[in-house]
């Protein structure tokens, strides 16, 4: 009995620890390139030979990737794409020790990180532009208007009733009701999160004090829901509830949300067009890595985020290298028609020129 | 013929075969514990032993502090323990005393099904179907001990659909059949001529149990106790879901959300920078520990009760 139990403790104990090491360190077979590839390469070009290519990472991303590789295969067939999303961090990863052919991610690799990148050289690839919006749930109240400092005050708890004088000097002429504020926010390390965060960093400097991270020390009377959708779910479910999602996901829950003041002092509302006309107003540096919060122009909602993908320039299989270029081509170009239908913004032009050379710098 | 014959190759083999296979445990052991403890080293060198006592865990700070999480692992598996051992035991003494025969069978059959339903499964129905409606109820609770010292404390004030006591209960429903299949089969070795003995001298069921069964079962039973123990620290997904995922909280109130140790590792991993995951191999190294010190004092207290 004893002996029994001590066992299956230990089992137990292992079982954890086993999940803990499976997070990190799930090596997907790296499928072997049939003989015939280079023969098939050199008779159809045009094809990119046969090739599997597999991915991970942004959640941000699953539903565009979705769309895109499945119109990308119809027309190449003899290219196979698996896109295995695990979020941005875990795309990095898996990209760096060079599981995936590719990743995707809403951040850049920070410096000490860099330095782990296995696979020699590669390049950020701009994909494309999204909206986080700050959903709420108040009956009656079907325009909002938020400031950045009213917005990191609510999330702060300084806030917490709706009809707080900072929230009615943002919103004239609306009757807000005598409502306790419910704050929703993400339980999972999140890139979502970290835009949010960074955007009330640099939009409210003064008021914002929990600085910017994939996870918050959210104060201690607020609700955590996993993923968009968790969120989402939260705001829905809740009266006074607030909470930031993305656009698509607030969209599919049939949530409203705010319009956020932007650097120019404008009220926007989150949309497709919106979030595309913050990619006109960022700065975007050599390396094709930028912040897309509080960017310029009277028409760019605020909050919103980027999102690249990564592949290295010189693919050590020429077959892969050659499918890496076309689909890479394919996101920036064909692609990037679908993003407004799913509710992503496109690259404006002067984005989409500098993600197609640096598409150009792939070998294959 | 020797007795004492030179053993034969398949012997040897045998003998070698097992030794290995029983060393190769003990040396994955070894591999993780030393992987742990090497990889926690950049957390301890940012926080020294404030690790273990700081209260704050904030990324963007780089400030880790276990605390609180091993807070929610204890206070959640005690919840869970509180409300899963008189069940568990009186399902045990149900199935084995008082059920007749026929019952007996399909009743261990349910339980023993109930022993393999994967977390995630009642953590969704925690989440999905449990956290919205029971809050009504701990706000009853809550109402009803409000004046109450000690009890008010652990029925706290604003009580949240996802909490420690959510995540208690179904940590609860989860050990509840591990611990009573074990309990079941230490009770039923209870010898039937000392059973018999006592309803001779005249006792009652309840006297029988008493006096027979549990001086019997009870070195057996505290090792079942002290499983579903080690269960409910180590469960991740199930209470991630349920538990609320609060950052800092170390509170008696039952009724606030908090975080476990698990839960924080599975919520946290995948965006975590190295200082980060450091910090959350640090806590995995923790609930390691803990898990053994448990098995150890699981083990001292059987031993004892065999005395």
């Amino acid at each position: 009995m004893k002996l029994q139990a001590a066992r299956i403790a230990q089992v137990i104990t292992l079982g954890t620890l086993g999940a803990l090491s499976l997070v990190g360190c799930s090596k997907k077979d790296q499928p072997a390139t049939p003989a015939a590839t280079g023969s098939a390469q050199a008779t159809a070009p045009a094809t990119g030979g046969n090739a599997t290519l597999n991915a991970s990472g942004s959640t941000f991303q699953k539903a565009f990737q979705e769309v895109a590789i499945e119109s990308f295969t119809k027309a190449n067939s003899t290219i196979k794409i698996n896109y295995g999303g695990g979020g941005s961090g875990k795309g990095r990863q898996d990209f760096a020790d060079m599981v995936t052919d590719f990743g995707c991610t809403d951040g850049a690799y920070k410096d000490e990180e860099k330095a782990k990148v296995k696979g020699g050289e590669f390049v950020y690839v701009p994909i494309l532009l999204g909206a986080i919006t700050v959903s709420y749930n108040i009956d009656g109240v079907d325009k909002l208007q938020l400031s950045a400092d009213t917005i990191a005050k609510i999330f702060q708890r300084d806030i917490k009733k709706w009809n707080d004088a900072a929230i009615a000097a943002d919103n004239p002429g609306v009757t807000l009701p005598d409502l306790d504020i419910v704050v929703a926010h993400r339980s999972d390390g999140s890139g979502t999160t970290q835009q949010f965060t960074l955007f009330l960093t640099n939009a409210a400097t003064s008021s914002w004090k929990l600085k910017s991270a994939s996870t918050i020390e959210w104060p201690a009377d607020t609700q955590a829901g996993n993923g968009n959708g968790g969120v989402a779910q939260i705001v829905k479910s809740t009266k006074g509830a607030i909470g930031y999602v993305d656009l698509p996901d607030a969209k599919a829950s049939g949530l409203k949300y705010a319009s956020v003041k932007n650097a120019s002092g404008k009220f926007i509302e989150p949309s497709s067009a919106s979030a595309q006309a913050a990619g006109d107003g960022i700065e975007v540096q050599a390396d094709l890595t930028f912040v897309a919060v509080n960017a310029k122009g009277d028409a760019t909602y605020p909050i919103t985020m980027p999102s690249w993908c990564i592949v290295y320039t010189k693919p050590a299989d020429k077959a892969k290298g050659a499918a890496l270029k076309r689909y890479f081509n394919f996101m920036v170009t064909d692609a990037q028609k679908m993003a407004p239908e799913i509710d992503y913004a496109p690259l404006p032009k002067t984005l989409q020129d500098k993600a197609i050379a640096a598409v150009a710098k792939i070998e294959g | 013929m020797k007795l004492n014959a030179k053993p034969n190759r398949a012997d040897t083999a045998f003998h070698g075969a097992a030794i290995a296979a029983a060393a190769l445990v003990l040396l994955i052991l070894a591999l993780v514990v030393f992987t742990m403890a090497t990889r926690m080293g950049p957390v301890l060198d940012r926080m020294g032993l404030d690790f273990f006592g700081s209260r704050r865990w904030s990324p963007a700070d780089r400030l880790f502090g276990a605390l609180p999480f091993l807070w929610g692992t204890l206070y959640t598996a005690v919840i869970a323990l509180v409300l899963a051992v008189p069940v568990s035991i009186g399902v045990a003494l149900f199935v084995t005393q008082v059920a007749s025969p026929r019952l007996r069978k399909p009743l261990v059959y349910v339980l023993d099904l109930l022993a393999v339903v994967p977390s995630v499964v009642f953590g969704l129905w925690g989440v999905l179907v449990l956290a919205q409606p029971i809050q009504s109820i701990y706000i009853k609770v809550h109402n009803a001990v409000d004046g109450i010292p000690v009890l008010q404390s652990i029925f706290g004030a604003s009580p949240q659909g996802r909490s420690f006591m959510t995540a208690g209960i179904i940590l609860a429903i989860m050990i509840t059949p591990i611990i009573t299949s074990l309990a079941r089969e230490v009770i039923d070795t209870t010898p039937t001529p000392e059973k018999e003995g006592a309803y001779g001298l005249g006792a009652t069921r309840w006297e029988m149990i008493r006096a027979v069964v549990w001086p019997h079962s009870k070195a057996g039973i505290v090792g079942a106790v002290m499983l579903g123990l080690g269960r409910a620290m180590g469960e991740t997904i199930a209470v991630a879901l349920v538990i609320g995922s609060s950052i800092g909280q170390i509170t008696t109130n039952a009724f606030a959300s908090g975080n476990s140790m698990p839960s924080v590792i599975a919520n946290e991993w995948g965006e975590a920078d190295d200082l980060h995951k450091s910090a959350m191999i640090g806590l995995a190294l923790m609930l390691f520990v803990i898990t053994i010190a448990v098995n150890l004092i699981a083990t001292a207290v059987v031993q004892r009760s065999k005395r």
